[in-house]
This record gives C-alpha cells, structure tokens and sequence, in this order.
C-alpha cells in the first residue's frame, strides 16, 4: 500500500484531519498503516543530496570508529552498556546507511530508524561534547527525524504535535480565546490574595513580553498566575500576547521544519508587532530552544538572533532576585538537601549554566544545595526529552532511560528537585511515579511565590 | 623504480597531498550552510573565532578535555600516535636532507635521532593497541570495518618500513623502496580517504566551535568546558 489515511506522508493541515488521527487512540490503525507505507526513495535521496551538506558529510565521513563517545551517553550506560547503543553506531546504522544506500531502503530500514531517531536519542547533545572529530550526534539526529518525518515514518503522538502546531500553533488545542480567558480567569481567582493582580493583554512597547507553553494553559493554570504574581511582584512593564503565545515547538521533535517555521514566525510577528524590550519565556527548556537558539534559523534571520532580545525564565529570575526587584524573606529560605535539574536545551544548549546557581545562592540556605554530578554543560539528560516523554510506543525504553537521573538525584541525596523545565519536570515525576525515591519536585515560581515578601500595594487589606 | 620513487613520485605524492587537503578544506567551508547548519557563522565573526580556537586547542592538551580525562589511556594512545606520526615525517633529518635537495629549502628544526626511533617505535605500538582495542572494546568493535585497519595499516606501513631501512634489515635497498612507496601511498591517497581527517579534523572541530561560541551560549558570555 502506498499511503494510509492515518500514516502518510502528509503533513496534517486541517482540523478535521487532526480530530481523526486524535481518535485513533494509541495510534493502533496508524501504527499498522505504517507497516505498509511505501518509501518515496527519490524523495529521500533528492532531499539528502539538497540538505545534508559538508557539515553531516564530513562528520559521517571522518568519524574514527573509535567508541570514544559511547560512554557520554546515558542511553548507553543505561542499556546495559549495549553496542547497539553507541551515539556513532546509532547514526552510522541510520542515516550513515541511507546516505550509502542512496535512499534506497525499505520499510523495515525506515521502521529500525524511527525506534533509533526517537527511542535510541533525546538529542541532548551530550556526545558531540565527547568526541575528539567534533561530531554532535544530537544535530545528525536532528536531521534524521526530519527525513523520516518527511516520509511518514514518525510517532503518532509528534506527528499530531506537529500538526497541532500547523492548525492551532500551539502544541495542544489551545486556541487565542482560551489562552485569554484563562488568562482572565487566574486574575479573577487570585486577585483577592494579591491585590491588583492582572494580565495585560497586548500592551505595545511593554518592557516584557510573557510567552508560555500551552500546557500551562490546558494544565497548569496555577504557573500563568503565579507568573503574573512575580511580574507584579517585581513591578515590571509586561503584557502577554493574544496572538503568538506558544513558545514550544513539538514539531522540532518531529522534525517537521515547516511547522516549526510557522511556530516561530508567530511568535516573532508577536514580537513585532507588540515591540517589547524584551521577551521572556516560562520554564521550558526547549520552548527556549526553539524560539531562542533554533527559530531564528527556521524564520530566516542571518544574523541567527531573534526579533527582540529573548529571556529564559531563568535569566528574568537571576536578574530580578539581583537587583532586588524580587526580595526573598530570609526566614523562607530552602532549609532541607536540594538539588537542581540542568536542562540541556538551554545549559548545554545555549550557556545558562551558572545563572541558575546564582539564583540557588538566593533560595537555598547555604549549605543545603547539592549539585548533581556530572552537571552543568556535562549533564545527563532528565531521560524524557526529544519527545520522549510523550511517545506510547516508546513508554517502556523511556522508563529504562529515567534511571540515570533517579540515581544522579539519589546520589545527591536531596528530597526537593528544582527543574525550571517542564519536560525534565514531567521525566522527574514519571521518574517518582515509577520508581518511588520520595523526592518532590517543583517549578522556580511556586517556590518562589511561597518565598518573597510582596510590596504593600498587593497585600490585602484585612 | 629508486630513481622514479625519489624524484618525481616525491613531487607528485607531495603535491597530490597539498593540493588535496586545501581542496578539501575549501570544499568543506563551501560545503557549510548558515540556515541548515543552523549556526550565523558570517553575523559573528568574533564569537565565532573565538569559539572556534577554543574547541580546537582544548582538544590538542592532552587530558585538556573531559573526554580525554575520562579515557586517559586512549588519551595517552592517542596523543603519543599523532605526535609521532606528525612530528617523525616533518623533522627527521633524512627526510629534511631529501626536501633540502629536492627543494632547496627544510624545515629548521630537525629530531634527534634517539628520539625519532622512540617515536617511530610509538606510533607502531600505538597502532598495535588501536588494533587490539578495535578487537577488544564491544562498543568500538561494532563501529569497525575493514576500511578502518586500511586506515591504520596506511598510517604505519611508513613507520614499519622505515624502521627496517633505519636497523638494515635484510637487504636495505628493499625496504627504502617500500618506505618510499607506503610514504607515497600515504600522501597520494590522505586527501581521498578518512586520512583526510589531517585537515578536517580542524574544519569539523572549528565548525562546532562555533556552533557552541555563536549559538549555543557563545553569544550569551558562556565558555563552554570541553
Ligand atoms: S567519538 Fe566521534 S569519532 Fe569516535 S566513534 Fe564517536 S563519533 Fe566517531
Ligand atoms: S544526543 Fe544524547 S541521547 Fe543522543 S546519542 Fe548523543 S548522548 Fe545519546
Ligand atoms: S528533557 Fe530536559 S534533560 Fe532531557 S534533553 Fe530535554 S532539556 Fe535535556
């Protein structure tokens, strides 16, 4: 069969078509269409010799078979040290292959390649740091989703992110209304509690604009209240857009570079069209990296920045906590062991390494933050990313895979984990839930809520 | 053959091997692609030299990484392999007197003799240990193919047979011509194989310092730690 209704290689455009892939729960029918979609060989092969230019080449070509990366990789270690596992094995046998091959592989290659692109590598880029030729696995993975992507071999649960980003761009079905309204909602139900609390909407020229993941919206109202509690708090010039708000990117997990194209580009119209001083991110880390670092590229800019300068939550906190904006009450210092979560999308990814230890120095009594080792740039991976967390079908490796940092933080010993990412937050609680160490875990804004003295202005008056 | 192997098999081999590794060299910068490499590297220039220095020299210390600190016996492998294989055909006096004919001008510097047998001899026990642990290693024998010990046996059949003209073993005039032809191989055929590495090595270890000194944190002050 060359194409299914469910499995092909079209990207979902329409609402209707995402309803129908939705309702095919667990992705039974689309799995077993797979089984039968043909692959559109030239297809491959013209869209490899387009795009896979000196950079992949080279590193395909000069990798030195020497191993020296197999023990950077957490999935490695954690599989019982399994050659199979080995960062350059799994490209070389992948998209090493397709390249010798010409594009011409089949169906059971294609299959092999979606478990190694998605259940082999979250693409944390850990390895690339190991190998003496330079050589990101993470990037070349990367890649490989895409060609893969682009022939209808990717998970159910990516291939309906992406799509949710075509329809909705937003990675769930949020659209603009219930993003305000909820918006509203939150100011309703805490403005008694913190008085003059709101959430304004489409200011231009605000010193910041607040994107978020749609999650918070769907999920986790309490985060885009407590967000607005810290602005208040702070006294900052911000404003949310009514238009533009999602920073996540499912479809870069996909590889679906058209939809992360339109992803950014919304935020970025937001961005010039509110002409902010700056924009500021929640606590994702690849939200960040797919508006911040990655997004310039997909929208065009040469100069590989975004429109206006870009914030990760972290980097407002740091600020705020610095220069006093927000004070913490002494007295509501963290006073028992805890540690802290390095997300690799914007730690290894983009630098921020020591600005989340800075703003550990303002929150943990001294004496009680315990670093994970390995951490910082050099890290493992929470065990969930690259879309991982959210794939059925890969449910059981990724269980496998959060072991590496249930015992990094058994290692440390502390019972709070501080993740100021929702991806490394959902892995640590999968991580709770499956393994039951007795650790909580927590986002920077709740804790921080419970720990800074408010202004007078926004204490309720008895 | 003597005659054909020490005249112009020198400049052909030299100039395939010069010419080679430049062309590839500019291939590879050709080759690079802001917006599918993802990484600005004409918007920052600064950021990106900088980081591109650093990823390189970095992973010339030895032990001056957290890949080699982890692996401190490939480390030690690989540093004393590549100072032997570079340093022993650049500055050994025979080869210097041959360029000093041949081209009027050598390098400055030449080795010791004790030295460059030390060395000779390290780089053939060196490519001994690589072999074994390509046998050894299950995580770096499933990445092994026959192409990779025709790599290693390019890189030392200079070194062996050398060493058999240095000592006169058997009949010297044999083994000159077989070092000469394994060394003419060797430059001939570097450009077209994983040899290439010779430059590329510096291309690839550049491009992904700039990756990380432009996009990845460079711009944002970070340093990263190799
Ligand atoms: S460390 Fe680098 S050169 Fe060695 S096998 Fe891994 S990717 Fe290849
Ligand atoms: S990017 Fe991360 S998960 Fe993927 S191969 Fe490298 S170290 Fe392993
Ligand atoms: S989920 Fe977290 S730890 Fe894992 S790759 Fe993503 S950012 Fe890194």
């Amino acid at each position: 069969m060359p194409e299914g209704t469910l499995c092909n290689r079209k990207p979902i455009q329409t609402e209707e078509s995402l309803k129908t892939l939705l309702g095919d729960t667990s992705g039974t029918q689309y799995y077993k269409q797979m089984k039968e979609l043909d692959v559109d060989q030239d297809l491959l092969w013209s869209t490899i010799q387009k795009t896979c230019k000196s950079r992949i080449r080279t590193w395909l070509e000069i990798c030195a078979h020497c191993g020296m990366c197999a023990e950077s990789c957490f999935l490695y270690l954690i599989n019982d040290r399994d050659p199979k596992q080995v960062p350059a094995y799994k490209i070389q046998s992948t998209l090493g292959e397709m390249i010798k091959r010409k594009g011409r592989v089949d169906n059971d290659f294609m299959h092999m390649a979606m478990e190694t692109a998605w259940a082999k590598c979250t693409c944390c880029n850990r390895c690339g740091m190991y190998c003496p030729n330079g050589i990101d696995m993470g990037v070349m993975m990367g890649y490989l989703r895409g060609l893969l992507y682009a022939q209808g071999f990717v998970p159910w649960e990516l291939k309906i992110g992406a799509g949710m980003h075509r329809v909705y761009q937003a990675q769930m079905d949020v659209t603009n209304e219930d993003f305000v309204e909820t918006c509203e909602w939150m100011a309703e139900e805490y403005e008694e509690d913190y008085v003059g609390l709101h959430f304004p909407v489409d200011k231009e020229g605000a010193d910041i604009l607040y994107t978020i993941n749609a999650r918070e919206v769907k999920h986790y109202p309490e985060d885009l209240a407590e967000a607005a509690i810290l602005f208040h708090a702070a006294g900052e010039d911000w404003t949310i857009t009514s238009k533009g708000w999602e920073q996540t990117s499912l479809a870069m997990f996909a590889g679906d570079w058209e939809a992360c194209k339109i992803q950014v580009k919304s935020v970025y119209d937001a961005m010039e069209r509110l002409k902010p001083k700056r924009m500021i991110g929640t606590e994702c880390g690849h939200a960040h990296r797919a508006t911040v670092v990655e997004g310039p590229y997909w929208a065009g800019r040469e100069d590989g920045l975004p429109p206006v300068k870009c914030m990760h939550y972290v980097e407002w906190v740091a600020e705020a906590l610095r220069t006093g904006k927000l004070i913490i009450d002494p007295d509501k210092r963290i006073k028992e062991p805890v540690t802290l979560q390095d997300s690799c999308n914007y730690v290894r990814n983009h630098g921020l390494k020591k600005i989340t230890r800075e703003i550990m120095s303002y929150m943990v009594e001294p004496g009680y933050f315990i670093d994970m080792s390995p951490n910082e740039e050099h890290n493992y991976c929470c065990g969930g990313g690259g879309g991982f967390n959210g794939i059925g079908l890969f449910r059981k490796e990724r269980n496998k895979a959060l072991i590496t940092k249930r015992d990094q933080i058994l290692n440390t010993g502390a019972k709070l984990v501080i993740a100021p990412c929702h991806n490394c937050w959902d892995a640590i609680r999968d991580l709770e839930e499956e393994y039951k160490i007795g650790i909580r875990w927590s986002f920077l804004k709740p804790l921080l809520v419970k720990m800074i003295k408010f202004p007078d202005h926004m204490q309720p008056k008895e | 053959m003597y005659e054909i192997l020490t005249g112009p098999m020198i400049w052909l081999s030299l100039s395939v091997f010069v010419i080679g590794m430049i062309v590839r060299a500019i291939l590879y910068v050709r080759g690079l692609n802001w917006q599918l490499d993802r990484v600005a590297y004409r918007a920052h220039p600064k950021a990106g030299m900088k980081g591109a220095a650093r990823s390189i020299i970095y992973w010339l210390i030895p032990f001056g990484t957290s890949s080699w600190q982890k692996q401190p016996v490939m480390a030690v492998i690989f540093f004393v392999f590549h100072i032997g294989a570079v340093c022993v055909p650049l500055f050994l006096l025979a080869h210097n007197m041959i360029l000093k004919n041949i081209f009027g001008l050598a390098f400055p510097i030449t080795l010791n003799l004790c030295i460059a047998d030390i060395l000779s001899w390290a780089v053939v026990l060196c490519a001994i240990a690589l072999i074994l642990r390509r046998i050894a290693l299950p995580e770096v024998r499933i990445l092994t193919t026959t192409y990779d010990y025709f790599i290693i046996f390019l890189a030392v059949a200079p070194f062996v047979t050398g060493l058999f003209a240095r000592y006169q073993v058997g009949e010297a005039p044999f083994w000159y011509t077989m070092h000469l032809l394994c060394g003419e191989l060797f430059l001939i055929l570097a450009p077209f194989t994983k040899l290439s590495h010779i430059t590329l090595f510096f291309m690839s270890r550049a491009q992904l310092g700039m990756d990380f000194g432009i996009k990845r944190g460079g711009l944002k002050g970070a340093n990263i730690t190799w």
